[in-house]
């Protein structure tokens, strides 16, 4: 079964990809052997042309003119069939996964085969199914089926959707590849995977200079935190010799107090492995400092923000930091960074999001703020309460992405909120969703998003972690942050007066399709919370997770968590109100107040549009050196000394001798009878007196 | 006085230098390059006589003989080519014969 819902997405993936490749060269039949291609093509062509699920004949203005009125690719319907329907059959299994190995503790090891064995180093193929696993492949399956259903309406006039849903599906392989990971090994395989997923979707558009740009971003600030990963995974071989989870997790104590030598500092062995294994869940996690690439990532098509750099992908660093909870337990400095990294994403996310005005640069950034809290929950030793946040936040998260997807597919890929307004009466279904979404992220009263973030705030209350104080306050402020530009959302694109009326009169509630998923996810943000609630947070914790998260003796915090005074308890839906009420005054009461205050805080308004000038100051401080490098070294460097030493040199010196050795050749017969003459006169002159 | 080996050998050198100056300082015209290599020749003829008489030996003459039917043969020859070259290229000037010119 473990090995059916890890590699159905792949055969999905192969599948749709072959169908991509037999399109495109249908398409481009000078390219290759592609007879009946054409044939096909027209064949399908009609098919495809009018589904009848996307109703209201609604001619959509594509996102590219030039490609409007290109043909779908042949098969795309069947591509998307196949694709979903495998991932449907995951979502089953893996529910049924869920309760099979977190109520019934039937633990696996799947082992798949040997991957490599070089010396000392032997790495397995295998799936680890407990139930932090089980979680992930909960959350990753069920976002992933339901993403790629509503890619099927969302994507329906893309003429490349076989190439997408390839994509889509082998992400979603690379994901459940890093979830079952046995040992670091595999775990950095389908860490790489995603991360490749990631560049392929968000350059999915590839036409589009932006989408390029952000892919290529996103690719290279991951590389950063997947240096740090691989020095890491280097760093506990050297310490453990294994890669294995279970070997390194039974040494794991009796590295406490050991050193390595880092560039002649005698660090502490498990920190230092710690923060370098930190730095790549930083990066792909979107946390603070390796946070740029999370909104330019927007660039891609929505259903793939919803799927990557929401729900899954971008958890990954939350789920290999409770993965090994074992070595970060023993490294409360590393820990106490991780709180400081994930309180400060938090409310610095947050603060931005503030005042965006694309409506999944929001999202984008409420995400990147959630995912700090996931880690101040991390930091503070409440994995389970981290997890918890995880698999609730992917829900509501997913939701507010695809329903932000709704608002743009129905506002004709219009983003910017300001361009929106009154949309409530137009698309009522969406507006309902991206309410239950909103009250589910604020964290209203039963939601799933109250349980989680409640307990993470009441978690770094009672964290004895030196920096739980500060992240108690900044996820609290946070929380308020979070309800303001929420609701700032919420009332710019659905009350209000419609700021764009022709966009406003065409708008058009989404087809079934899209709306099922929403739906769906709508239930899991309510219902994602008090069914689960015991067994994250509470005191089933210990039964459910078992071994698969390791809390050491002094690690009370689930413990302390329950007798957390009333006022902090409900302090996060304090805030969740006011920032509602502040909303509410600023956008539907009195209009003009938030633009009164950008104006008097202009200064302040413009740090927190332009994103705090973290991409000004990246640019100044890493890509315009690196730049002036790669310039210098290219024209001084190559150009100069090595072309100029080199190739250029000598052939100039070449051309040289022979211009030279050319103006001998006078062609005057005399002058060669002349050179004749010396020569045998020489000759003669040295044979007569050298030879003899 | 009587005329010895010197005396020869002094006449057939300077006619050697004379032979070869014609070549090279010569503007004007390829008979010239022709007529100095036949001058060559005969210094070279004088050398092989002058030595055959002063050493008894008659190889020497016999080799002038050859050297002489080798030199009308050439002469011959280079003169046809100067022909067919005149026809060719309306000019027998030296100046004008740089074809091998790099």
């Amino acid at each position: 079964m473990y090995q059916a819902i890890v590699f159905l997405p792949l055969l999905g993936a192969i599948l749709a990809g072959m169908i991509a490749l037999a399109g495109a060269r249908a398409r481009f039949p000078g390219k290759g052997p592609a007879a009946g291609g054409e044939d096909h093509a027209t064949d399908h062509g009609p098919h495809h042309g009018g589904p009848g699920v996307h109703g209201g004949g609604v001619i959509h203005s594509s996102h590219h003119e030039a490609e409007e009125h290109e043909p779908a690719a042949v098969g795309s319907r069947t591509a998307e069939l196949i694709t979903t329907t495998l991932l449907l059959i995951c979502m089953i299994l893996s529910w049924i996964a869920f309760v099979d190995v977190g109520f019934a503790h039937h633990d696996m090891r799947v082992p798949v085969f040997t991957w490599m064995a070089a010396g000392d180093l032997r790495v397995e193929w295998s799936l680890r199914i407990d139930t932090l696993t089980a979680v992930m492949l909960v959350v990753v399956n069920t976002v992933s089926a339901f993403v790629h259903l509503y890619s099927i309406g969302y994507m329906h006039e893309d003429p490349y959707r076989p190439r997408f849903f390839s994509y889509l599906s082998f992400f979603t392989f690379a994901m459940l590849m890093l979830v079952t990971a046995d040992n670091l090994v595999q775990l950095f395989f389908g860490w790489e995977g995603v991360g490749l997923a990631s560049y392929l979707l968000i350059g999915f558009w590839y036409h589009k200079p932006e989408a390029n740009a952000a892919a290529i971003k996103a690719f290279i600030v991951n590389r950063v935190g997947d240096f740090g990963f691989a020095l890491g995974i280097f760093a506990v071989f050297m310490l453990t010799g294994a890669i294995d989870f279970e070997t390194i997790f039974a040494q794991a104590p009796s590295l406490t107090g050991k050193t390595i030598n880092f560039f002649g500092w005698q660090a502490d062995a498990l920190t230092l492995t710690c923060l370098f294994l930190f730095m790549g869940a930083m990066g792909k996690s979107a946390q603070f400092l390796l946070h740029t690439w999370l909104p330019d990532a927007m660039e891609g098509p929505t259903p793939v923000s919803a799927l990557i750099h929401a729900a899954t992908m971008v958890t990954a660093g939350v789920f290999m930091v409770a993965r090994l909870s074992p070595l970060f337990e023993l490294a409360p400095n590393a820990q106490a960074f991780v709180t400081l990294i994930g309180a400060t994403t938090a409310i610095f996310a947050a603060t931005i999001g503030l005042v965006q005005n694309d409506i999944k640069r929001i999202v984008a950034y409420s995400t990147c703020s959630q995912l700090g809290y996931m880690f101040v929950a991390m930091g503070v030793g409440a994995y389970s309460v981290g997890m918890f946040h995880l698999f609730t936040h992917a829900f509501f998260k997913a939701l507010l992405f695809l329903g932000s997807g709704s608002v743009i597919h129905a506002m004709h890929h219009e983003q910017d909120i300001r361009h929106m307004g009154g949309l409530k009466d137009r698309i009522p279904y969406t507006y309902i969703v991206m309410i239950v979404g909103t009250l589910a992220l604020t964290g209203f009263p039963l939601t799933a998003g109250y349980f989680s973030k409640d307990a993470i705030i009441e978690a770094a209350y009672v964290g004895k972690n030196p920096l739980a104080l500060y992240a108690f306050i900044c996820t609290v402020a946070a929380a308020l942050l979070t309800s303001f530009y929420s609701w700032r959302l919420i009332f710019k694109t659905f009350h209000g007066e419609p700021h764009d009326r022709q966009h406003w009169k065409d708008a058009h509630e989404s087809p079934m399709v899209m709306l099922i998923p929403l739906g769906f996810l709508a239930f899991g943000s309510v219902f994602a919370g008090l069914p689960f609630k015991e067994i994250f947070a509470g005191h089933g914790v210990e039964g459910f997770f078992r071994e698969s998260l390791t809390f050491a003796k002094s690690n009370t915090v689930l413990e302390d968590m329950h007798h957390v005074p009333l006022q902090i308890g409900i302090l996060p839906t304090v805030m969740m109100a006011l920032g509602f009420v502040i909303a509410w005054q600023f956008y539907i009461r009195r209009p003009d107040i938030p633009v009164e205050l950008a104006r008097q805080h202009d200064w302040l308004y413009r740090f927190l549009l332009n994103k705090w000038y973290f991409d000004e100051l990246y640019d100044l401080i890493f890509v315009r050196p690196t730049k002036w490098i790669g310039r210098e070294l290219w024209k001084k460097g190559d150009g100069w000394l090595i072309d100029g030493f080199g190739p250029d040199g000598v052939s100039a010196r070449v051309l040289d001798v022979t211009r030279n050795v050319v103006r001998l050749q006078t062609g005057y017969l005399y002058h060669y009878a002349f050179a004749m003459l010396i020569g045998a006169a020489a000759f003669i002159t040295w044979f007569m007196f050298a030879v003899r | 006085m009587t005329i010895g080996l010197g005396h020869y050998l002094s006449v057939a050198a300077i006619l050697f230098t004379l032979g070869i100056f014609g070549i090279f300082l010569n503007r004007k015209n390829v008979i010239i390059i022709l007529m100095s290599i036949e001058l060559i020749l005969l210094a070279v003829n004088i050398n092989l006589v002058a030595f055959s008489t002063h050493l008894g030996d008659i190889t020497g003459q016999i080799y002038a003989l050859l050297v002489l039917t080798v030199a009308a043969a050439e002469a011959a020859i280079g003169l046809a080519i100067l022909v067919v070259y005149y026809r060719n290229r309306g000019s027998i000037a030296v100046e004008d014969i740089n074809l091998m010119k790099g």
